[in-house]
């Protein structure tokens, strides 16, 4: 008997719809849509480092298994490469999806999958708050700082400030406040 | 022809030399770049990731500049590309939510494949051509940003571009096919997941040097970055040599209006073009 629940050796699952209508309301995306075409999974270019693959952090919101998605390094390994995006024949934009799902981790308090990634995009924001432009050496330095990882890329930044590449001031703008303004309003 | 251009934070640091050429480029073609009075960054990879809102803000700042100025506007950097044409398409619909004033979206966005490869310029861009560059076997590398989603950045086949292909051969290089056109390269996890960068930017170089190429050419910075900064790493990881330098198109498109002897810019790669231009005359 292939579908008596007894024989199925994996925990039960009771969907729960709340999750779904949460990520829903927040991203504006359907995720309800999905039927598991697979699609996602097979055009993205980072699957090999994921640990949960896109259709399946699809078919886990519509069961409602939300620790499981935030917790997971998938939603941060996401390159944003757009390719889910724009094949997805239910016309749900799973980069944007993927954006909505790291904003409710974060909200959540559950750690990061990658806390590297965060710390990036963290150190990014930081100084593009800061000068209204992005200082890429400042930038690295706080990224290196926040994740102690300071000796990694190092000749590539020192071949880069041979070349002119890195700069060592950051750019100035007069809308700096402005921008500053839009980071601050909640 | 006058346009509005902005540079974006990568063009004033990491690629200078993506911004040096297309100032070169536009000189010789007679097109005056009025860059954006005091723009601010887009936001790029990581405002979406964090908060929707800011993500529109940031750029829509720029498209309101833009507006103002009423010129097209040309943007070099794929991932700016990309956020500003997210903003027009929001500021379209509902403008009083994130900026003061009207907005009609005079400043139509250019990104610089799809700027350069219109029928009125690419008859220019021929008739400029002073040195061919015969016999340079390269790809055209895409990337992700300036093509996709196509709902965003209006791209005519975002599976298969071909702007960039045609201002290639529009210059007379030898345009090989390959599939990887629109692959990514990693992108922005190039200091969290550097191993993943290695991986996929390592598979490009893997797939062009199949193709017969000598080199690729891209029109976005993280890409060039990504391939060029850390080919050594590949290489010494896959145990090969590609040695394939990555240039940004209009170096090249410079290099055939006769502008590039002489430029700075070759010295700003990580893997010296100079040795494959020299061996095919070009330099």
């Amino acid at each position: 008997m292939l579908n008596d629940p007894a024989t199925i050796d994996a925990p039960a699952i009771w969907p729960d719809s709340a999750f779904l209508t949460a990520v829903e309301a927040r991203s504006g995306e359907k995720v309800s849509r999905c039927y598991q075409c697979r699609k996602c999974t097979n055009g993205c270019p980072v699957s090999f480092a994921m640990d949960l693959m896109p259709n399946q952090v699809m078919r886990m919101v519509q069961f409602g298994l939300e620790e499981e998605v935030l917790r997971s390094k998938t939603i941060w390994i996401c390159a944003s490469c757009q390719t889910c995006t724009t094949r997805c024949p239910n016309d749900i934009d799973i980069a944007h999806l993927m954006d909505s799902l790291r904003q409710l981790s974060r909200a959540s308090g559950i750690a990061a999958g990658e806390e590297k990634v965060v710390k990036f995009h963290e150190a990014f924001l930081d100084s593009v708050r800061r000068h209204g432009r992005l200082f890429e050496f400042g930038m690295v330095g706080r990224y290196k700082m926040a994740t102690l990882d300071l000796f990694s890329n190092i000749k590539i930044a020192w071949e880069m400030l041979k070349r002119g590449k890195l700069k060592f001031l950051p750019g100035k703008i007069k809308g700096k406040r402005e921008v500053r303004q839009m980071f601050d309003k909640k | 022809m006058e346009v509005s251009y902005y540079p974006g934070c990568s063009l004033h640091g990491m690629a200078v030399e993506y911004d040096q050429s297309v100032r070169a480029v536009c000189r010789t073609l007679n097109i005056a770049l009025c860059e954006l009075p005091d723009w601010s960054c887009c936001g790029a990879s990581s405002a979406h990731f964090f908060d929707d809102e800011l993500a529109v803000r940031l750029p829509a700042r720029n498209m309101a500049i833009a507006e103002r100025e009423g010129r097209e506007l040309l943007v070099p950097c794929s991932a700016c590309f990309q956020r500003l044409k997210h903003a027009d398409k929001e500021l379209k619909e509902d403008a009083a939510r994130w900026i003061d004033g009207p907005y009609e979206g005079k400043a139509a966005i250019y990104h610089v494949n799809e700027f350069f490869d219109r029928p009125e310029l690419i008859e220019i861009i021929k008739q400029n051509v002073k040195k061919p560059l015969r016999g340079l076997a390269g790809v055209a590398y895409y990337g992700c940003l300036s093509q996709r989603p196509p709902k965003i950045t209006d791209a005519e086949d975002a599976e298969n571009p071909t702007p960039m292909d045609n201002l290639m051969r529009a210059i007379g290089m030898d345009v090989r096919p390959w599939s990887y056109k629109t692959d990514c390269c990693g992108a922005s996890l190039t200091l969290s997941r550097t191993g993943v960068v290695r991986k996929l930017s390592g598979n490009l170089l893997e797939a062009a040097q199949e193709a017969g190429a000598e080199c690729l050419v891209t029109d976005c910075p993280m890409c060039q970055s990504n391939l060029d900064t850390r080919q050594a790493e590949i290489e010494a990881e896959r145990g090969k040599q590609y040695n394939l330098p990555i240039f940004y198109l209009t170096e090249l498109m410079a290099l055939a209006f006769g502008e590039g002897k002489s430029a700075g810019w070759w010295k700003k790669h990580f893997v010296d073009p100079a040795p494959l231009l020299r061996g095919k005359g070009l330099l």
